[in-house]
Formats: C-alpha cells, sequence, structure tokens
C-alpha cells in the first residue's frame, strides 16, 4: 500500500493541523509515513498545501508529481492542483467554496460541502476536520477513533476546547462521505 | 512504534545538538530554520546550556569562534543568505583550528531568493569556509531521523579534526515531519581540552587560539597540517549509502532530499525493467570519489539530480572521469524534482542506448 | 650618574619593573606610539587585581594584532571588528574568566561598532579597551571614524571633508545611552597624571567585571606619530589641543562606585 496524499487550502483553513493529525495517526497504527509542508511566504492568508505519503513500505520520496488523493478546501486550490491528480486517482473537493471543476480525465471528483456543514456543527474553523472525516471514508488508511486519539495528541494545550468540536466534525465528514460513495 | 515520536528535521536537528552534548547555541533567525532556535531557546536552559540571539549571523559565528575556543561544545543554525555571512567566521575557525557544528537548511538563491527547498549552496559549503585554503567537512543527512543521528554525530567528528563541521539539508528537510527515534541527551565531555583557553591557567602553559601566522613557511605548515587531517577525513569519516540494482544499466547519484526522490524512482525505473543503481554520498566533503567511479565503471551511463544549477555534478564528473557520460536533471529557484520527473528520464535514458 | 660607582642591587627595592602580565616579547609598535603604554596600564592593572591567570586576552585587528603574544595570559585573536562577538561566546562558557579586548578605532568604531553596541545593550560581562587615535595605523593611514574634520590621511589627502568622509563618530557617547554599561569612560594618556587616571578608569572596567556588573569599556585617546606625521611629543600636543575638544574626556558611567556606595549604606 502506498498513498501519496496532498492537502491544500488558503492560510487558516487548516490543511496543515488536519495533515498533522492524519500524520499522529498513521504513526500510531505503525504505518511509515512523512509529512512536509509548503508555506506561501505571508503569515496569514496565502496558499498553504501539505504533501504526505503513507505507506507499509519504504517511504523513499516524500514527494508525489501525481499524488493518488488530492484534498482541495477552496476554489484556488481546486483551480491550481486539481491537474496534479494520478491517473485513477481522487479529488476530494469543498464544495461549499468551489462550485467549478476543471476537466480533468481519469479522476474521481467527490465533492463535500465541508464549510457548509462544519457551519451546521456551529464553527466554520472544522472545515479540515469534516474534509478529514471525509477522507477516511474515501481511504480507510486509519479510522475515526485512531484519528480522534491523534487530534488529542497533536491539538496545542490553548486549542483543547475545541477537541469535541473537532471531532464531531470528522464524523459529520466521514457520513457525508459515506453518503456521497454511495451515490456514485 | 511508540519510541518513535513525530517531529519535523529542524526539532529534530535541535535535539540532535542536545543529544550530542552540545550546550551553547549562538544564531539569527533566518527562514525556513527558525524552529531551531526557538527549540534551543527552550530546551538550552534545561540542561544547563545558553541559548544567545546574536545581532547578525556575523556575530553569531564569531560567538561560536569564541564559544568553541574553550572546547564547548558549540553549534549555529542558518539558511543560506545567512551562512554567506558567516563565511567570515568559519574561515577564523578552520585557521585557528577549533571544532563547531553549522547546519545550513539551503533555501533558493541567489540573493534574497525563496524560502524553498534549494540544493544551490553546494558550493558554498563544500568549498567553503571563506577565504584561505581551509573547509568544512560537510554531512548531508536526508531524512528527520538523520538529521538527528547526523547532528549529534558532528560533534564528534569537528573535535577529531578541529575543524568546523557543516550538515546540508534543506527547506524540505528542515520542515517535513517523519517519526524520529530519539537519541539521549548525552553529557557534553569536559572543557579541559589541551588546547582550549579559559578556567586556571596557572598551572599550565597559557594557551593562544589564533589564525595569524605572519611566517610564510608557519602558515604553509599550518595548511597542510590542515590538508593532513582531511585526508585522514576521507580515509575514516567518509560516508555514502547504495540503493537498488546490483548489476545497473544506470548509476543514478544524487543526496539529501534528492536522494530520497531518487529511491522511489530507482524503484519504478527497475519494476519497469530499467536497472538502477543509486549512490548517495552522505559525506560531501570527503566525497565518495572511489566507490563512484567502481559504480561509474559498470554502468552504461549516469544520472546525477540535484536543486541547484549543476554544482554536485561537478564533483560526480570529477570522481567518474569519463567512465561513463554523466547526464544532469535539475530543478532550481525552490522547485524540486519528483519521482516522476527522474523516472521518466531514467525511461529515456535507457530507451536511448 | 656617569661616575662607576658599585650600586648594591641586592638591597635596592624595585619600583619599577615589567609585569608579570607581560611576557618577554619585545612589543612592535613605532616610536612614539601610545599602545604600548596602554598595554602596560592594563598588565599592571591584571597584576594589582591578582588575575593573571583566570584572564583572556581577545586582540583584534590593527597594529594592536599582536596583543595575544605581549599579554601573559590565555588568549585569542578575533576577526576585525569581531572581538565582541568573540569575547561573548568565550565569557557565556566561562564566566567566572576575566575577559577583555583590545580593540584600536578601525576595529571597533567602523567594522565592529554592531558588535560593540550589542554586546553593551545584552549588558555581557566583559572589558574592552578601545584605543582612539583617529586614524587606520595597520594599513598605512587611511581615514577612519574617528578621524578629526580637516584631519589629512592617506584616503583623505585634502583633509577630512563632511561632504566625503562626514562626521566624526563618538562611540562613548553613544554607549552611555546604553542601560547595559556598567563602567564607560575616556582617557588619554599626554601625562603622567593623565597616564594615572587612565589606569584608575581601567581599574574600574575591570573591577566592574568582576562584581558581574555588565559592559565596561575605557577609551584611551592616543597618538599615531606616524601617521599624524608628528614628532611624539608633538603628537601628545595634538592630542590636548585637536583631540580633546572632539573627545573630551569623561567618566560617562560609573556603576561600580554605586555599587561600593550601596554596600557601603547598608553596613551602616
Amino acid at each position: 500500500m502506498r498513498e501519496e496524499l496532498f492537502m491544500a487550502g488558503t492560510g487558516g483553513q487548516g490543511a496543515l493541523l488536519a495533515g498533522q493529525v492524519l500524520t499522529q495517526a498513521v504513526l500510531e497504527k505503525g504505518l511509515n509515513v512523512s509529512w512536509y509542508p509548503i508555506y506561501s511566504p505571508e503569515v496569514r492568508g496565502g496558499t498553504t498545501s501539505c504533501a504526505m505519503v503513507i505507506t507499509d513500505g519504504h517511504v523513499g520520496s516524500p514527494i508525489s508529481g501525481r499524488p493518488t488523493t488530492v484534498i482541495l478546501m477552496d476554489a484556488r486550490s481546486v483551480q491550481q492542483h486539481i491537474e496534479r491528480t494520478a491517473a485513477g486517482g481522487v479529488a476530494l473537493v469543498n464544495a461549499s467554496l468551489a462550485h467549478e471543476m476543471p476537466p480533468v480525465s481519469d479522476v474521481r471528483i467527490v465533492e463535500v460541502t465541508g464549510t457548509d456543514i462544519a457551519i451546521g456543527l456551529g464553527n466554520e474553523r472544522t472545515t479540515n476536520m469534516v474534509m478529514l472525516g471525509a477522507y477516511i471514508g474515501l481511504r480507510p488508511v486509519v479510522t475515526i477513533e485512531e484519528l480522534a486519539r491523534a487530534l488529542e495528541a497533536v491539538l496545542p494545550e490553548r486549542h483543547r476546547r475545541f477537541l469535541d468540536l473537532n471531532i464531531r466534525g470528522l464524523q459529520a465528514g466521514l457520513e457525508t462521505c459515506q453518503e456521497a460513495t454511495d451515490d456514485t | 512504534m511508540s519510541e518513535y515520536v513525530l517531529m519535523s528535521g529542524n526539532e529534530a536537528t535541535a535535539e540532535g545538538g542536545i543529544a550530542g552534548g552540545c550546550r551553547y547555541f549562538f544564531g539569527y533567525p533566518i527562514t525556513p530554520q527558525n524552529k531551531i532556535p526557538e527549540y534551543m531557546s527552550r530546551n538550552l536552559p534545561e540542561v544547563g546550556g545558553v541559548y544567545l540571539q546574536a545581532e547578525s549571523e556575523v556575530a553569531a559565528i564569531n560567538m561560536v569562534y569564541g564559544a568553541a575556543s574553550t572546547g564547548a561544545r558549540v553549534m549555529t543554525t542558518s539558511s543560506s543568505p545567512g551562512i554567506s555571512l558567516m563565511q567570515e567566521g568559519l574561515s577564523y575557525i578552520v585557521g585557528a583550528e577549533v571544532p563547531c557544528v553549522v547546519v545550513n537548511m539551503v533555501r533558493g538563491g541567489p540573493g534574497l531568493g525563496n524560502i524553498g527547498p534549494a540544493q544551490s549552496d553546494y558550493w558554498l559549503a563544500t568549498r567553503g569556509a571563506g577565504h584561505g585554503d581551509g573547509r568544512c567537512l560537510v554531512y548531508a543527512p536526508y531524512s528527520v531521523q538523520e538529521l538527528h543521528d547526523w547532528t549529534a554525530r558532528a560533534f564528534e567528528i569537528a573535535e577529531r579534526y578541529r575543524n568546523p563541521v557543516m550538515i546540508l539539508a534543506d527547506a524540505i528537510l528542515a520542515q517535513m515531519i517523519e517519526p524520529c527515534k530519539l537519541q539521549p541527551r548525552g553529557q557534553p565531555p569536559p572543557l579541559d581540552k589541551p588546547w582550549a583557553i579559559g578556567g586556571d591557567s596557572s598551572e599550565r602553559p597559557r594557551n593562544i587560539i589564533n589564525s595569524l601566522y605572519v611566517n610564510h613557511d608557519e602558515e604553509e605548515a599550518v595548511n597542510r597540517r590542515i590538508q593532513a587531517r582531511y585526508d585522514q577525513a576521507a580515509r575514516d569519516d567518509l560516508y555514502y549509502s547504495e540503493y537498488g540494482d546490483e548489476d545497473p544499466e544506470i548509476l543514478v547519484v544524487a543526496y539529501g532530499i534528492c536522494a530520497r526522490v531518487c529511491e522511489t524512482a530507482v524503484e519504478r525505473a527497475s519494476e519497469g525493467g530499467v536497472k538502477c543503481r543509486l549512490l548517495r554520498p552522505i559525506s560531501l566533503f570527503p566525497f565518495p570519489s572511489e566507490p563512484l567511479a567502481q559504480w561509474a565503471q559498470l554502468a552504461h551511463k549516469a544520472l546525477v539530480v540535484e536543486l541547484s544549477m549543476g554544482q554536485f555534478v561537478e564533483d560526480v564528473r570529477l570522481a567518474v572521469e569519463g567512465r561513463c557520460p554523466v547526464e544532469l536533471l535539475n530543478r532550481t529557484g525552490g522547485n524540486v524534482v519528483t519521482p516522476e520527473d527522474v523516472t521518466q528520464k531514467l525511461f529515456d535514458m535507457a530507451a536511448e542506448s | 650618574m656617569s661616575k662607576s660607582t658599585h650600586i648594591d642591587t641586592d638591597n635596592m627595592e624595585a619600583i619599577y619593573h615589567k609585569p608579570e602580565a607581560f611576557t618577554e616579547t619585545p612589543m612592535r609598535y613605532c616610536p612614539g606610539c601610545t599602545h604600548g603604554l596602554a598595554h602596560r596600564l592594563v598588565a599592571e592593572v591584571i597584576d594589582e587585581l591578582d588575575i593573571q591567570h583566570r584572564t583572556i586576552c581577545i586582540a583584534s585587528v590593527g597594529c594592536s594584532v599582536y596583543a595575544y603574544e605581549y599579554f601573559a595570559t590565555d588568549a585569542t585573536q578575533a576577526a576585525h571588528g569581531r572581538a565582541p562577538a568573540v569575547a561573548t561566546g568565550i565569557k557565556r562558557v566561562r564566566p567566572d574568566n576575566i575577559v577583555f579586548t583590545y580593540q584600536g578605532d578601525g576595529d571597533l568604531a567602523a567594522i565592529g561598532l554592531a558588535e560593540v553596541v550589542h554586546a553593551a545593550a545584552r549588558a555581557e560581562n566583559f572589558t574592552v579597551l578601545f584605543l582612539n587615535n583617529a586614524v587606520f595605523g595597520m594599513t598605512q593611514g587611511q581615514m577612519a571614524p574617528t578621524t578629526l574634520l580637516g584631519q589629512k590621511t592617506t584616503t583623505t589627502p585634502q583633509g577630512r571633508s563632511i561632504e566625503r568622509g562626514g562626521y566624526p563618530l563618538n562611540v562613548c557617547e553613544i554607549l552611555a545611552t546604553i542601560p547595559g554599561v556598567a563602567y564607560l569612560a575616556r582617557e588619554t594618556m599626554t601625562s603622567p597624571k593623565r597616564v594615572m587616571h587612565a589606569k584608575r578608569s581601567i581599574r574600574r572596567a575591570f573591577e566592574a567585571q568582576i562584581q558581574g556588573l555588565g559592559f565596561s569599556l575605557v577609551e584611551l585617546v592616543s597618538s599615531c606619530p606616524t601617521w599624524w606625521g608628528l614628532k611624539p611629543l608633538e603628537a601628545l600636543k595634538h592630542i590636548e589641543e585637536k583631540m580633546l575638544p572632539q573627545y573630551p574626556l569623561k567618566v560617562f558611567v560609573d556603576k561600580v562606585s554605586q555599587a561600593s556606595e550601596a554596600v557601603a549604606e547598608g553596613g551602616d
């Protein structure tokens, strides 16, 4: 098994944190993992993305030109990155913010209204967890329980009060995505 | 896996320094390595050490020089523009024959460049140490674990040769997070080196740490003594690793992050029927010329992959000495070579022959 | 004096001798240069404070580059202007050693201004001896930041002008604004009285360090007969008449006195 995941959004959307939570969960599960952040120069509001490799073998390159899964959290990310998706891969898109899909072939596009779901849960900032929950619906590399444990380990002390909200985000994402998957 | 913790390359480097007995850190902030001074500022006081933020990289390396003169284990870290500024101090440190460790998390250049990954300080690292005949001993880890382990080990090597050791990595290795098994925090050796200044000098001859030799013959003798240490390092502290097929059609040569990319590419090329051997120099100075030459003799052609306009490739060509043609695949300016790029190149090269 | 009378040296009291803190190495300074005198004052203070075997001398770049050959202490030699950074590194590892840098005006006031200012700002606990003779001596007489307006040097052949060379830089006045400074004085050595006063300040600066009070610096307004093109005595007169109006003698900061007064008051 070798999963090459690329996750992108606007700074503040939490793509990096979602990636770190997944990385922690994968480590706990005993798989090999690497996580690499790519920042734009702005501290806030620029584009941020992270690249992960999850494998039961040798990680080798932490960089992938054609990730097997991409998670794109806003319209700009979709425009910039959806074409990178490997043939036969999956693009998981936050359909609340991205409405137009550039034409891609041999890529399965899964649309999740991540931001709307997060607002429904009471906080737009948990969009990243909704998308991450949706991701493990599509690629069950770890379970939701494993992600919840990882969240506890990764969340900084000052954000502990958001732990419940984040777990509900994961749950809602997972459920939505299972529905979305069933639809297709 | 519980003995492993997730850590960024920057943090693993900093903790590697502490594990290696480093108790003194002088530095100046520059992206993408700021997590190292931040980590040191939190952790060094806990082990009775000193973290000090200097007014410039110029000052930082001279503080390192001062601390190194006392025999202390001392380090600084920076990224490309900062390493340029440290060249003056490095030259004095080499000339005065004191040990220290310097980490360069290379970023895109020249000039202010950008904060993306690059390997365009290869010449600065391997030829550098400022003016004069001196050089740094240079080691290039390729994972978070290796950043940790090599930084810890670097102090011992620096002391063995009384010469600065540079750990050369890049913005990706600095910031990527991987599982890392941490070494215990080692105790620094005592300060009482026979050459060191400081302490009580009443019961021994006074010591002078100096790089001024106005007598030309004396200066030449110093240069030959330093060179003899480099020659010894080429025998005793030369490191490289190999990956892939035993009877390669193509020899792939890369270090640091590019070697990671090449491992995946070599696997894929191999699956596609193109036999490749990856040789990864870990020590860049001393350079593993002999094993490279041996593999170049066996292979039909060689491919060098690096994130610069072609610096590392020159050392490879010097080592290969025309035994086989050497091609270069590169990206620069903060861009990276992907496994897909390298795999395609290997297929193309195989198809040409 | 010239009559060959027998002198019983065994029973004479030595009232002037080479300080213990000096080596046997002869100094290489030009005739009339005040570096040698400044060295001697430092060495006498080291002897008097009995700190020779825990003192570290940091030589800089300039005429005094060989200071490490003259002081019988542990020593190092720093790149041009960087002595305060090197001193910082040493002192942070070895807080119990007494560390001093010996720097000229080219070294300290030009290329090394950042290092000395920031060492003072950090209240680094070491001592700086700053020899100001308003010229780059070792590189053969070029303009320094401290060169006087109108002063001819090998790079101001018509004399220093504001248009081309800007204004002279007063280092002590800059440092006096920094709270990390524990002792700061400007002295000169043009007469026996001034020499004794300079020595007192040097001793105070070392005492500030011994007491852990922070950064200390003594500027010595010095002569360079060679590059001023003056005879040694004319050069001393030049200091009095031309240098001192630009660089007035003053004890700018003295926390040693404050500290001892505090101790005295506490004792009551």
